[in-house]
């Protein structure tokens, strides 16, 4: 039985790498690569749940007269329909992500998750400092 | 055989997985992840899913590796050493992963075997899907039946998705429709490939190409109902084309017939043409997308129209959103106040909460 | 006939409403348009709300559920789609304000190139398919298209947050982000382990399937991935540490809406997954997932009250509270009863109201003030009378004072947290409230007890844009405090319905 899983196994253990690579790296373009591989295989997983030993891809086969040829297994469609939906998505998460990325690059000058956390610290330190200095001075456009 | 294939492609793919990771080089990491996409989609084909390889090849190894270099010249090529910890394992990160994985896996030892027939997930509606679809909507390709018209509701949110991408980086990157023209005119074209720019070999070639590709996403783009294919592969085929030619040829000459403006309302007007077919259909008394009640003498030829219409709409705003993300990020290069300032730029004036 | 046609509705004004901004743009139309599709969107919610009765269920495609997707409202899916619309036309009205679209060339560097252009289609465009992403989640009866919307709603939102005006709104956005991304590909694990052992994505029929197949590993390990999804979503502690951040560097407008809708549902999302697809014998029975849910719960109510305490401006207080609240969501949820899920619904809707009343209020202390710092807010209730006494009712709100919409759910909380026996819950969930009776003081303490600045430079006259929508939420957490029999009735059957699996199919 477990024998006849071991595309499974695969699967998950590629999806870790790619989790793995999220989690890990603190480059941000690399989180978004990490996401990707993460993504992908994912798709994977539904890919190889729909396959069927000996089918052949969802596309009707027709005889000359317009009939459909009989005894052909073909895969499961379904997951494929949902797959280029992720695809989609998974294209989509990451146009959005880089956008962000090129916007922190501008304002913080650098894409390296711990240095943006220890600006963004730096910025509200400054922040509610300056309010106890001069809680006057709070200029406003 | 076809099994030594998939080990095979299984084994290439998770090297590069771990490659990735380590490699310091963003651009190396880049190509490789388009590297990484194209094997997938060889594995996809292995695995019978000819759409989902047909999508992830033209994706993930064209327009994802396209932005992840749009973006790389915008930052950073290189990962910076991590200064604080050194060490190189992330343990929380390995804990995450193999608690995960274990979970995985422990949910994996009950599954139906791999590649079995009568598996539940063969059983339920799929069995529906293959045994039926034929009569019911009358086109070869399931995948494009159950996308366009069991499944159009998705597809009309997946839709909306790319839609929102398109809005999500012109927002954040995009200051309306800037007008690379009218806007920079004086500024010499920075490029992301400024060798390629100067040999004639590529212009020439890439201009002698660029017929071709757009006449093989129309094929596409028509023949998605016979077989692998369909609205968003020939969207994105499309705009692979022209982002190529802009990439060669910079991206004034390709505004000169593709304006940025016109392109930002073409990603609404697919998605106004897909909703508008299931308007149409709920006008005539059906449900929202039943394209059946188009024609009700001939179901089948509702199916058709409305399958046609909606791929349509399917194509031209994903080709739209793709055209603008890259339009978008190619005015962000050329753009004089972008600064490559180093980390320890002072911080911008404190604008604090403006109203 | 198009009455029938109500559940799609809902969804298909703003969808199409979004793409119809793009290609008009001007923005003093485009701020019409998407506050009265909003608003047409709210009032076909509200006459699902009016009409349903035994769940309505709308074929998409004209395909049988299963083979085709189809639209479920059940009495809580109307309610939460009422409230979820309701809200965002009350923040549609605040408009751009404080988003970076109306600062040029402070601290954003793209509009000193391109200022002249607006951006203002594009943000309510954004707002509307976030709009579109929450409801669509909510109406759907299939688990995939849960998913899809999930996407829409996310994608949207973290673009929105970050148009906030500081430049933290970046990096809270992209942590979102990853965050979010990573959740809802759990969540797409999960719905793909499900269909596998399952066969079909039509939420009842999964549900039937269940009862048949036994229990295998792979559903424990399905049933795993979409919680830890949705709990990322949600922001169940300890995967909360995105919601801050996210609320609090968001413009006005956004984090109002937000504040109000999202975690709500996704909260709903999960009650779905456990009562309509799993059912509640095998979630509360089988995988005992009130003594998993429950402690997380307890855990989220402490850390984020005791947390907000601690906060040193408004929209971070707020927020934390929040972290806080969804605890007593989800607590609700952990009990496995009816009487709990009763308590979890009217929480949903009057924290819901209540926490979107007081970001609006943040809104107008920030319009008039400049800043949310608890600092400067110093004598704001001799200087803003007005904006600061509704602060104090909506704080009451959140503490659960007699009277407010907020005791209404608490006390339901406490009787089922009683009538299960679960003497310290009830304990658990009375400290919890003491805390948030002092963050709630701390705020009204430096409004009403010190002295304000000599020389404050406060803008004049009152923002009624988001004055008004506040007064009447909170005025709406007010009536119902006083008078709670309908929506208690209402509430009731349900909870019944959905306890007994969102009404057969």
């Amino acid at each position: 039985m477990i024998a006849n899983l071991w595309h499974y196994g695969l699967v998950v253990v590629l999806m870790m790498t790619g989790l793995y690579i999220v989690i890990a790296k603190r480059n941000y373009v690399k989180k978004m690569m990490g996401l990707a591989i993460f993504q992908t295989s994912v798709i994977m997983l539904y890919v190889t749940m729909g396959k069927v030993t000996g089918g052949t891809p969802p596309i009707f086969v027709q005889n000359d007269d317009g009939t459909l040829t009989e005894g052909i297994v073909y895969s499961n469609p379904l997951p494929m329909v949902l797959m280029l939906t992720a695809i989609v998505v998974g294209v989509a998460t990451m146009a959005v992500g880089l956008a962000l990325v090129v916007r922190i690059k501008e304002a913080y000058g650098t894409v390296e998750d711990d240095l943006v956390t220890e600006l963004n610290r730096e910025d509200e330190a400054r922040r509610h400092l300056s309010a106890a200095a001069q809680p006057i001075k709070e200029s406003k456009s | 055989m076809e099994e030594a294939i998939t080990i095979a492609l299984f084994a290439l793919l998770l090297v590069m997985a771990m490659v990735i990771g380590r490699e310091r080089n963003l651009f190396s990491a880049a190509m490789l992840t388009g590297i990484f996409s194209l094997i997938s989609a060889g594995l996809f084909t292995a695995l019978d899913a000819v759409d989902v390889a047909f999508t992830e090849a033209a994706v993930g190894a064209g327009i994802s590796t396209v932005l992840i270099l749009a973006t790389l010249a915008l930052t950073d090529h290189h990962e910076a050493h991590d200064r604080l910890h050194p060490s190189k394992v992330n343990w929380k990160a390995v804990g995450v992963v193999t608690l995960t994985g274990v979970a995985l896996l422990y949910g994996t030892v009950d599954m139906p075997a791999f590649g079995v027939a009568d598996a539940p997930i063969h059983e339920g509606v799929a069995k529906h899907y293959i045994d039926h679809s034929f009569e019911e909507i009358g086109i070869p390709n399931v995948v494009t039946a159950v996308l366009a018209s069991y499944r159009g509701y998705d597809t009309f949110g997946e839709l909306g998705v790319i839609f929102v991408a398109g809005l999500g980086v012109a927002l954040l990157l995009g200051a309306g429709a800037p007008s690379i023209t009218s806007e920079h005119p004086h500024l010499p074209q920075k490029s992301r490939a400024p060798y390629v720019r100067e040999m004639p070999v590529v212009r020439v070639v890439t201009k002698a190409l660029l017929p071709f590709i757009l006449l093989f996403a129309l094929y596409v783009q028509a023949h998605g109902d016979f077989g692998p294919g369909g609205g968003f592969q020939a969207g994105v085929i499309f705009a692979a084309g022209l982002v190529l030619y802009g990439l060669v040829w910079g991206p004034t000459a390709l505004e000169r017939f593709a304006r940025h403006r016109i392109v930002e309302r073409a990603t609404a007007i697919g998605l106004l043409l897909y909703g508008g077919v299931g308007v149409a259909t709920m006008a005539v008394g059906g449900n929202f997308l039943e394209y059946g009640v188009l024609t009700p003498e001939h179901p089948q030829h509702g199916q058709h129209y409305g399958i046609f219409l909606v791929e349509l709409g399917v194509g031209i705003t994903v080709s739209a959103v793709m055209l603008v993300i890259y339009y978008v990020f190619a005015a962000r290069n050329v753009s004089p106040t972008r600064s490559s300032a180093p980390v320890t730029l002072p911080p911008p004036p404190m604008s604090e909460d403006a109203s | 006939m198009t009455l029938d046609q109500l559940p799609v509705l809902v969804i298909l004004i703003p969808l199409l409403t979004a793409p119809l901004i793009v290609l008009i743009r001007t923005p003093a139309v485009v701020r019409l348009m998407a506050i009265a599709a909003a608003a047409a969107s709210a009032f076909c919610a509200a006459m699902l709300v009016a009409r349903v009765g035994e769940p309505i269920s709308y074929h998409m495609g004209g395909w049988t559920p299963g083979i085709g997707i189809e639209l479920r409202a059940t009495k809580a899916s109307a309610f939460v789609l009422a409230l979820v619309t309701g809200i965002a036309t009350v923040a549609l009205l605040l408009g751009t304000r404080g988003t970076r679209l109306d600062v040029r060339g402070t601290s954003d560097r793209s509009d000193a190139t391109g200022g002249q252009r607006s951006r203002e289609h594009l943000y309510y465009a954004a707002f509307l398919t976030c709009l579109v992403g929450l409801c669509g989640m909510v109406i759907t009866g299939d688990a995939f298209n849960v998913f899809v919307f999930l996407e829409i709603s996310s994608l949207s939102t973290y673009a929105l947050v970050a148009m906030g005006p500081r430049r933290r709104a970046f990096s809270a956005a992209f942590n979102y982000l990853v965050l979010g991304t990573i959740g809802g590909t759990f969540v797409l694990i999960g719905i793909g382990l499900l269909y596998q052992m399952t066969g079909t994505l039509n939420g009842p029929a999964i549900s039937a399937r269940i009862q048949e197949i036994g229990d295998p590993r792979t559903l424990h390990v399905a049933f795993g991935f979409l919680f830890v999804g949705f709990a990322i979503k949600l922001a169940v502690f300890p995967l909360h540490q995105w919601l801050p951040n996210a609320y609090a560097e968001s413009p006005s407008a956004v984090s109002s809406f937000l504040a109000g809708t999202a975690t709500k549902v996704i909260y709903f999302q999960l009650i779905r997954m456990c009562l309509v697809v799993f059912g509640a014998d095998y979630v509360f029975g089988t995988l005992h997932f009130g003594s998993i849910l429950g402690p997380l719960s307890l855990l989220g109510m402490f850390a984020g009250s005791l947390a907000a305490i601690y906060q040193l401006s408004l929209k971070r207080l707020l927020a934390y509270s929040s972290i806080g609240q969804v605890g007593y969501l989800t607590l609700a949820l952990s009990l496995g009863t009816e009487d709990g899920l009763y308590a979890g619904l009217l929480h949903l809707g009057a924290h819901g109201v209540t926490k979107t009343g007081l970001f609006l209020l943040a809104s107008v202390i920030i319009a008039h003030v400049g800043t949310d710092r608890l600092a400067s807010l110093n004598g704001l209730g001799k200087r803003m009378p007005l904006v600061a006494f509704l602060f104090v009712v909506g704080g009451i709100g959140l503490i659960g004072v007699p009277g407010t919409a907020g005791f209404v759910s608490k006390w339901a909380l406490l009787q089922a947290a009683l009538a299960g026996d679960h003497l310290f819950l009830a304990g658990a969930i009375l400290v919890s409230s003491l805390l948030a009776v002092m963050y709630v003081w701390r705020v009204v303490e430096v409004m009403y007890f010190r002295e304000p600045p000599e020389r404050a430079p406060l803008r004049p006259g009152y923002d009624w844009g988001a004055l008004a929508p506040a007064g009447l939420l909170l005025g709406l957490s007010i009536a119902v405090g006083l008078y709670s029999e309908p929506i208690c009735v209402y509430m009731r059957s349900a909870a019944a319905q959905l306890f007994a699996g969102g009404g057969a199919p």
